[in-house]
């Protein structure tokens, strides 16, 4: 060990990775610093100030994720003092915008006419869209402040939902810059970026322009990656709370790229698709198809009972009744015509096992190699 | 692939062609953009049209359609005449280089210049890049393939990168990128005429053998069957009396659909077992409903073979069911037990059948896939192939001359066209068609034509038109865009309205069966 450099964290010895920030040291320890802004796989902004810590002999507290870990450092991570600075950083971030969940406070039975002027912006009575499942709603708990005692600070921009997949709500914006992150260093689609200056500030697309007329592409990463309700899915805005969704992780059925995703269900349908992230391939990301594409799933087109054709027409039919048909021609065919005059195309769309079965059953029952599949077409 | 997904971000060059990346597969093209914007990768992108993934290239290379080898060709003949090749690589691992070598001599840039297009100081430029490249990876998709010379193309590339020896190295490779979810795992588990599972030769007596004792039968047919390119024509002339299909939609992807519809016609009995009434499931006999991936327990093999766990979330609406229990009753009824009680049954009977995915189980991919080659429950899988040697040992040199397409243009035809996907739809749509906000994006058919052209033809942005080839009339819409070069048109092949595929050529690769997909000729008109 006598090589490694080391650091002293909330009086425990670590060793130092080489390159490591504080931030990455601790979580690699398993000690929490909380982050708003910080976007694994992408540069560090220190946007937020959340994570700041302190140090012994520096002047001011540092942030933890644009800090290096360095030799004989002394860091505090929950000090008096950082506590003091996050409850700080967090009451400006609640006092401002529309942040009408029990995070933002009352302040002497304000509170209607605030919840009035919310529900102006929003369009509807209820409490935050994202309510339980907002980071800083859970930092604000965890550091016991509320948006109390200050003026709220209106946010002057309309909400933006010119389209079919995501609602921007800036009013509920914290600025944080993980999206602008996420379309530029992660999908790399440029689509998004700060605009304007000071207290003007807003993630704009195209010269502010609606996302539909920017390069966005709807991967939808940035909503992914949104710690609060700014960026929404807008079919699950208002429709759909996290408590009542049980997930379940698959894999895509689109492209070959295989993206591992969460299927969020709430009354036996899906309602939302998230992105895994932390494993391959697609670490957390998706594109339009994977995340926005799966209507289809509860499509009222979808084939439900087995149909047989007579005289030109469909009429439905039981599976006994269509599985003893198809099993009687089949014979009948191979019978007469020999094997070879049968084909079976199976599936790129279909899983390994069920391939892998259809195979068989062609080369075993119908004994023929006619088998294949349409990825040439 | 023989490389990973990851490995792009690995490349310090990558060379991306025939491929839509950022359209067709948007996560594999971050991945790409991150190489190039943040890791400094240099991008080579050979495409004939401008498409958005050019627009983060040093180089952008555009070659006339159907002209690949020659490209690939010239490249070589640089690499070659200025000694830039990797000589350790080629005398070690590689045979049928002198044949190659001469073969490729006469590929002057100047000389493919004539017949690609591609500006000879631009390709020599690329060949440089590439063979100078540390570690240089190759990313192709059906802009390669949906060629007569399809093989000839894939093989070409496959030369270009052992020249440079850029495979079996971390972040390199030569990468097909597979259009549909789980075409790696139909072709892995035997959907094909010639082979068994694991790509095991329906012609090798030993494979056989082994077939039958595990599925308790005789007899299994010792010669390979028909491709989906055969049958069509068989179905046609009588040979082909029945056909069973499922979860696909020949009628819309077929090239020429207008010949694939009578074929099906020709047919005795046809079943079809899909999600939807497809426009082939309405053509059927039968038509049996299925599950879903939503609905399904199973596994899907991804581009870079990597065996992913599918699970089922929701019900199934009505009566539909799983894929493998339909076949698996209908062989009961022909007197063939398939007693499986789930997924996982089938899966242990693939491992102990399919050497390659001997070591794959359940419990193994919980948590993250696994690549194959993995042949026992303590193999780590294979993220990288050809890492020591080639499947057959030596890595061959395939000498091959350029040949053109089926189909050029003329007075008559004077139009190039090519299709593909967009971003917002998939295949032939049967899937995302169903989302409002999917169509809201990309609701009709169109043609891309450059601004040049649509002046030529008195054509303006947001004018119908009317396509024509040899083989049918379409209208659509026409959208001027820069990512068309001049001379070449594109139309997305989604949509039964203003099917492409009633235009393309089915002309089709002798050895792959793939049809000319990417080259046709045409002329356009306004509508009237
Ligand atoms: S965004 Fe978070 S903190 Fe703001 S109102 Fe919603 S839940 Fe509360
Ligand atoms: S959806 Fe994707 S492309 Fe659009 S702004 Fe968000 S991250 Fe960028
Ligand atoms: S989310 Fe998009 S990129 Fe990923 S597998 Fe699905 S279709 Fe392909």
């Amino acid at each position: 060990m006598g090589d490694h450099d080391m650091l002293v964290m909330n009086g425990n010895e670590f060793t130092i990775e080489p390159g490591e920030t504080i931030l990455d040291l601790a979580r690699r320890q398993g000690i929490e610093i909380p982050t708003l802004c910080h976007l694994k796989g992408a540069t560090p902004t220190g946007a937020c100030r959340i994570c700041v810590v302190e140090v012994e002999g520096a002047r001011t507290l540092l942030p933890s994720c644009t800090t290096p870990a360095a030799k004989n450092m002394v860091v505090r991570t929950e000090s008096p003092k950082v506590v003091e600075a996050r409850r700080t950083i967090l009451k400006l971030m609640l006092a401002s915008g529309n942040h009408n969940c029990a995070a933002r406070g009352s302040d002497e039975g304000d509170w209607t006419s605030f919840q009035l002027e919310v529900e102006k912006g929003d369009r509807s009575e209820e409490l935050c869209p994202v309510w339980g499942d907002c980071r800083l709603q859970d930092l604000a708990y965890r550091y016991q402040v509320t948006g109390e005692g200050l003026p709220r600070t209106a946010i002057p921009y309309p909400l933006e939902d010119v389209n079919p997949f995501i609602v921007r709500d800036f009013s509920r914006c914290i600025l944080c810059g993980r999206c602008v992150q996420a379309c530029n260093e992660i999908q790399v689609n440029k689509a998004i970026s700060f605009g304007f200056r000071g207290a003007g500030t807003k993630v704009v697309a195209a010269g502010d322009n609606p996302l539909r007329d920017s390069d966005c592409v709807f991967c939808g990463e940035c909503v992914q990656v949104c710690p609060v309700a700014a960026l929404v899915e807008k079919d699950v805005r208002y429709r759909v709370r996290p408590w009542e969704t049980t997930t379940t992780r698959t894999t895509c059925t689109y492209c070959g790229v295989g993206c591992q995703l969460r299927l969020h269900v709430k009354d036996g349908r899906v309602v939302k698709v998230s992105g895994v992230e932390g494993v391959a391939p697609n670490y957390g990301s998706l594109c339009v198809k994977g995340r926005f594409g799966f209507d289809f799933i509860h499509s009222p087109e979808r084939l439900t009972t087995p149909l047989i054709k007579e005289d030109g027409a469909f009429r439905e039919a039981s599976w006994e009744e269509a599985l003893d048909l198809v099993a009687r021609r089949l014979e009948s065919i191979k019978a007469a015509h020999g094997s070879d005059a049968i084909g079976l195309l199976t599936s790129a769309r279909i899983t390994n096992e069920e391939n892998y079965v259809a195979q068989k059953f062609a080369r075993a029952v119908l004994k023929t190699n006619n088998v294949d599949h349409c990825a040439r077409l | 692939m023989t490389n990973t997904i990851a490995c792009v971000e690995k490349a310090d060059v990558i060379l991306v062609t025939g491929s839509n990346t950022t359209e067709n597969h948007p996560v594999i093209s971050a991945g790409i953009k991150r190489a190039v914007t943040r890791k400094g990768a240099r991008l080579i992108v050979v495409d004939p049209r401008r498409v958005k993934i050019a627009t983060f290239a040093d180089h952008w290379l555009r070659p006339n359609l159907g002209t690949d080898v020659a490209w690939i060709n010239g490249m070589m003949q640089v690499i070659i005449a200025e000694g830039l090749y990797d000589r350790q690589f080629v005398e070690a691992r590689t045979e049928g280089f002198e044949a190659l070598k001469q073969v490729v001599a006469k590929y002057t840039p100047e000389y493919v210049e004539g017949i690609t297009g591609i500006p000879a100081a631009d390709l020599a430029a690329a060949a440089r890049i590439y063979a100078g490249a540390k570690v240089g990876n190759i990313v192709y998709c059906m802009g390669i393939t949906q060629h007569i010379t399809g093989t000839d193309n894939v093989k070409s590339l496959a030369n270009l990168a052992m020249l440079c020896g850029h495979l079996g190295v971390e972040g390199g490779g030569l990468n097909p990128l597979r259009g549909q979810n789980n075409v790696q795992g139909a072709c892995d588990m035997g959907g094909l005429p010639n082979v068994f599972s694991g790509y095991q030769a329906v012609t090798s007596e030993e494979a056989r053998r082994k077939m039958e004792a595990e599925w308790g039968v005789t007899e299994l047919a010792d010669k390979p069957g028909m491709t989906v390119t055969q049958m069509l024509p068989a179905a046609h002339d009588g040979r082909l009396k029945a056909l069973y299909i499922i979860g696909e939609n020949p009628l819309m992807s077929d090239a020429d659909i207008q010949h694939a519809e009578k074929s099906l016609q020709h047919l005795d009995f046809l079943v079809v077992q899909d999600l939807f009434l497809t426009e082939t499931a309405r053509k059927a006999d039968v038509v049996l409903p299925s599950k879903c991936f939503a609905e399904k327990d199973g596994t899907f093999s991804n581009t870079e073979r990597r065996v992913q766990r599918v699970r089922k979330a929701v019900e199934a609406p009505g009566e539909a069911w799983d894929d493998w229990q339909i076949v698996a009753r209908v062989a009961g009824r022909m007197g063939y037990a398939m007693p499986y009680r789930n997924a996982e049954e089938i899966m242990d009977e693939i491992r102990r059948v399919t050497p390659s995915y001997a070591g794959i189980t359940y419990a193994r991919i919980e948590e993250e896939g696994l690549h194959w080659p993995c042949p026992n429950p303590e193999h780590p899988g294979t993220p990288v192939l050809h890492k020591e040697q080639f499947t057959r040992g030596r890595g061959l040199f395939h000498a091959i001359d350029w040949l053109p397409p089926a189909e050029r243009v003329d007075d008559d035809y004077p139009l190039y066209l090519t299709t593909g996907r967009v971003l917002y739809q998939y295949h032939t749509g049967t899937m995302t068609m169903k989302s409002e906000g999917l169509m809201d994006r990309a609701p009709e058919s169109f043609l891309e034509i450059s601004l040049r052209d649509a002046r030529v033809h008195g054509i303006a942005d947001g004018d119908r038109v009317a396509v024509t080839s040899r083989r049918g009339t379409i209208h659509l819409v026409a959208r001027v865009s820069s990512q068309a070069v001049d001379g070449t048109v594109f139309i997305p092949f989604h949509y039964a309205k203003a099917a492409a595929n009633q235009l393309t050529n089915a002309a089709l690769d002798p050895i792959a069966g793939i049809p000319e997909f990417k080259v046709c000729a045409v002329r356009i008109a306004p509508a009237a």
